[in-house]
């Protein structure tokens, strides 16, 4: 990671005749189930292609058409892609939130409406643009069946204009949205871009400081969603058998991957699968499909989140304890319980690491990006086979379900690590073999996979005490024997986990600390932090759960560390606690975002700066 | 002293093997506990059909029951999971490795209360492999509450009644989806071994009944699973042989007394009436049959149904035929081409 370019952020001038070039956050509120998807998608994919940095954040609720939806895309220069809370810009298509969507707007904000709610009355201190969405839809689209989904793409047409965004540049990202095979609807939808652009150039007048200006920080690179990234990882990693029960937001991550095993995990010689999809009838039997799956030899993964990982606890307990590898993605959202299905959260951290009865810890991932999302599925499938337990990547909704811009993925150099398995010549020269015997001193045993051919291959694997014979017992020490292995297995993990990402500045006495999506709100707050307020904040973004010894290291080196959780209670830094020593202890500070939205970069600063008592 | 003389060949089957080989641990379970009878008929079973234990992979959740597959085949692999689950580790295991021998051995609490959903939906995909319910009517391993095939109006040890009417399983299995199921008695060791090697032979999901009394908790006068109830109540359907591919089948069989059903393997079973007309591959007759024994106070055992014809849920996947779980990794991992047209794609 390197050292960001710092810059303070600009406010938005109310003034008009000055200019806010690629650095403006645009939000678009509509109704979901009216097809705004694919104009917003179209939007962001235009900035992206005429080479400036963006992303795009949708806030949706849960259900299936009629309730409000905003979709966010900020465009930045610096290449600061997290959530900005300001609104620069707002397109306000549904009647139902217009009102509160422009009064929450900051002065100087820019809004296009359509024409009949006349926002305009509701404040003075706005750039408004009407539109007559319904008299501009209707000669570009005469089905009027269709014009409900085709009257969205109107503003888009608008929005180019008044942002300078290439019409060319719009047409292309349309026809790449909706694909050869759809080339009419394309069509239908590009007459409605049209017809708004004709309408802005003829009818409106700039009066707003925003505007895109082509660049070249985009060139090479891909749009993709973190659920559809960790699906590619997963079949790059050679799964075989993938297990799964819908749940928002990870249902997408199987869906995709099902679309792309099709393609390329089918022999073109046989005709025939090297792979098993299985929605099954719940989340228990997505995880003990997944689990007897991996102890049959099987790269095994399910994919789910908080309401469905709480169902598979007791089976997490047993692959913990008999020692059976699986890759468990969990695409966090909103809890507790039912929470909010829709929004996101890194809320699971805590049940995740001790999930299930008695003593278990599971290691965890957490990928902060799409190239991330890829590359440490993939190191999770060897992880898991290597230390033969349940490994979790943990991701969110705001990874999993958003678009982000991310460098084309790397293909994966390394060989597939399937670990310590003995085949029947591996038994042929050892005379056989005792499952949990610690031979190399990792807390790893070896284990046999069943159908290997030979009388010494078997072993009975159970969720009941047992010896490092895999014989039944109830022993004291037996049990304790065994408990300590795995606990010094957990301690061998921190060496191997994803080591942590870091990023410093020079006098920085105090530190942060992020793991996944908060990321980009950690980095952009410590570049905030520098140029308005002069303070030099070291970062460190842990990538793995056990922590490795660096976290120690640079609670050392700093007097305060804040953490940055997007949860209510502080879990990253309540998963610290438990095994820093209070003089490290005294030194965290918690910073704490648990909304639903991704976090940003404002209220981390605001958040410090207070701590900091500045 | 005399020189010994020279010790008999051993005994061993058709690929070399010693009843020894096919034996497990020592049992735990109580002394007259039916379950060790079926533990002996698998032992017998797999022994005598020549089936190599490594290819066998043995499957339970918790409870009396599932604590047999120590007891047997120990030189397969097993896997004593969690309560009712056993279903989801054995399907994995079998889609990882379609080349495995499933044998699932649950009870009755398993299967048909905690386990229910995960029964039912083993039934749905007819998932290749023998699924065995050692049913008491009992929960043995937590000392003797009701199980949900207890029948109606039988009592605890205490004397408790049962106020629920019972889950029949094979009634289940046979509704949703399992290509051969049947009941049996522990204490029927021909008929046990006919079924038992049958299902060996089948392709597809075999759900195997076996009413199997818990002596300590459930052998009592008021109870509907005990020997001496199964002694008065066991209605036999039929006689039952299995004729393994490797017999010669020399002799004709007069038409209407006997049905042969020629099993995936080669494999018959022969099926030779007693008394009643009964057809196992009419799945509603089958149904029917239960439906008027339970109302009678009897226990049909026998094969109930069998359907040699539905695809398998490992044929409807569409899978590989050598097992998944081990393929190079030039199979399963994509070409850095296949990369690359997916990258050029998200641009």
């Amino acid at each position: 990671m390197s050292t960001l370019e710092v810059s303070p952020a600009e406010p938005l001038s109310a003034n008009a005749g000055r200019s806010v070039v690629n650095d403006f956050s645009l939000q678009v509120a509509t109704v979901n189930g009216s097809g705004s998807q694919t104009a917003n998608t179209v939007l962001m994919r235009a900035i992206f292609q005429m080479g400036i940095p963006v992303s795009g954040k949708n806030m949706f609720p849960s259900n299936i058409a009629g309730l409000p939806t905003w979709f966010t895309i900020r465009a930045s220069k610096h290449g600061y892609i997290g959530r900005r809370k300001e609104i620069d810009f707002l397109v306000a298509m549904n009647p139902e939130t217009a009102r509160e969507d422009v009064m929450k707007l900051d002065a100087g904000a820019a809004v296009v409406y359509d024409e009949p709610l006349k926002l305009n009355e509701l404040r003075t201190d706005l750039h408004f643009y009407p539109v007559p969405f319904d008299k501009l839809v209707a000669p570009v689209c005469p089905d009027a069946k269709l014009r409900k989904l085709v009257r969205n793409m109107i503003y888009d047409g608008v929005v180019a204009w008044l942002l300078s965004i290439e019409m060319d540049e719009v047409r292309r990202a349309l026809v790449k949205q909706f694909g050869k095979r759809k080339a009419k609807a394309a069509e239908l939808n590009w007459g409605a871009a049209q017809a708004g652009f004709d309408y802005a150039s003829r009818t409106l007048t700039k009066t707003d400081a925003c505007r895109v200006e082509r660049m070249s920080a985009t060139a090479g690179k891909i749009i993709i969603d973190g659920n559809a990234a960790c699906a590619l990882g997963a079949m790059f990693a050679g799964v075989t058998v993938v297990t799964w029960y819908p749940i928002t937001p990870s249902s997408s991550l199987v869906e995709t991957l099902i679309g792309y095993m099709r393609r390329f995990r089918v022999d073109p010689e046989t005709g025939k699968a090297t792979y098993a999809i299985v929605q099954a009838e719940d989340e228990l039997a997505s995880i003990g499909m997944a689990l007897g799956a991996g102890w049959a030899g099987a790269r095994s993964m399910t994919a789910s989140a908080g309401p469905g990982i709480s169902l598979m606890s007791e089976f997490i307990g047993l692959g913990y304890y008999a020692e059976v590898p699986a890759v468990i993605f969990d695409v966090e959202r909103v809890g507790p319980s039912t929470g909010l299905p829709t929004r996101t959260q890194q809320g699971d951290l805590l049940t995740t690491a001790i999930l299930s009865h008695g003593d278990t810890k599971h290691p965890m991932f957490f990928p902060c990006s799409m190239e991330e999302c890829f590359s440490m599925t993939i190191e999770a499938f060897d992880f898991a086979e290597r230390f033969q337990t349940p490994v979790f990547v943990m991701t969110d909704l705001d990874l999993g379900m958003n678009n982000w811009m991310a460098e084309p993925f790397a293909y994966p150099e390394k060989p597939i690590n399937r670990g310590k398995v003995l085949t029947a010549e591996d038994l042929d020269k050892l005379g056989g073999f005792s499952r949990y015997l610690d031979v190399d001193g990792d807390g790893v045993g070896y284990r046999t996979l069943p159908g290997t051919n030979h009388a010494k291959a078997s072993y009975f694997t159970r969720g009941s005490g047992h010896n490092e014979h895999a014989q039944y017992t109830e022993r004291e020490d037996d049990y304790i024997n065994n408990m300590d292995r795995l606990a010094h297995k957990f301690e061998v993990m921190r060496s191997h986990v994803p080591e942590p990402a870091q990023q410093t500045r020079a006098d920085a006495r105090i530190g942060m600390i992020a793991i996944g999506s908060s990321d980009y709100a950690a980095r952009e707050s410590c570049d905030q932090l520098q140029a308005e307020y002069g303070i030099a904040t070291d970062y460190l973004r842990l990538r793995g759960y056990p922590f490795p010894p660096l976290l120690e290291e640079f609670l050392r080196g700093h007097e305060r560390v804040y953490v940055i959780d997007q949860n209510r209670d502080g879990q990253l830094l309540m998963l610290m606690r438990m095994e820093l020593e209070p003089e490290l202890i005294a030194r965290l500070r918690s910073v704490r975002y648990y909304g639903g939205l991704p976090i940003d970069a404002r209220t981390v600063t605001d958040d410090v700066v207070k701590q900091e008592g500045k | 002293m005399s020189t010994a003389a020279a010790p008999p060949p051993k005994k061993t089957n058709r690929i070399g093997l010693e009843v020894l080989s096919y034996k497990g641990s020592r049992t735990t379970l109580c002394a007259g506990c039916g379950h060790n009878a079926v533990s002996e008929r698998v032992v017998e079973c797999f022994y005598e059909l020549g089936v190599q234990p490594w290819q066998v992979a043995k499957f339970s959740g918790i409870g009396c029951s599932s604590k047999s597959p120590a007891y047997f085949l120990g030189l397969s692999h097993g896997f004593n999971g969690v309560h009712g689950r056993m279903p989801a580790i054995a399907t994995g295991a079998i889609l990882a490795n379609s080349s495995l021998l499933g044998l699932g051995v649950t009870g009755d609490g398993d299967t048909a209360s905690i386990g229910l959903g995960q029964f039912m939906h083993l039934v749905r995909r007819n998932m290749p492999m023998i699924y065995i319910i050692e049913d008491n009517g009992v929960y043995g391993l937590t000392k003797g509450q009701f199980s949900a095939t207890a029948d109606l109006g039988s009592t605890l040890k205490t004397g408790t009644p049962n106020d629920l009417p019972p889950f029949d399983c094979c009634a289940l299995a046979l509704k949703w989806g399992a290509t051969f199921v049947a009941r049996s008695f522990s204490g029927d060791k021909r008929q046990l071994q006919a079924i038992l090697k049958t299902a060996i032979s089948h392709r597809g999901l075999s759900v195997i009944d076996v009413i199997s009394p818990c002596t300590t908790f459930n052998d009592h006068q008021g109870s509907t699973k005990s020997y001496s109830y199964m002694k008065d109540h066991d209605l036999v359907l039929h006689e039952l042989d299995y004729v393994p591919f490797r017999e010669d089948i020399a002799v004709e069989i007069p038409e209407g007394e006997v049905m042969d059903v020629p099993l995936h393997d080669g494999s018959h079973l022969r099926i030779r009436k007693l008394g009643r007309d009964f057809d196992p591959t009419n799945r509603l007759a089958a149904l029917a049959a239960i439906e008027d024994a339970e109302t009678k106070g009897e226990v049909l055992t026998g094969v109930l149904y069998v359907n040699t014809g539905k695809p398998t849920f490992l044929e409807l996947l569409n899978l590989a035929s050598e097992p998944i779980a081990t393929l190079p990794e030039s199979r399963v991992r994509p070409s850095r081409a296949a990369l690359e047209e997916v990258m050029e794609e998200l641009r």
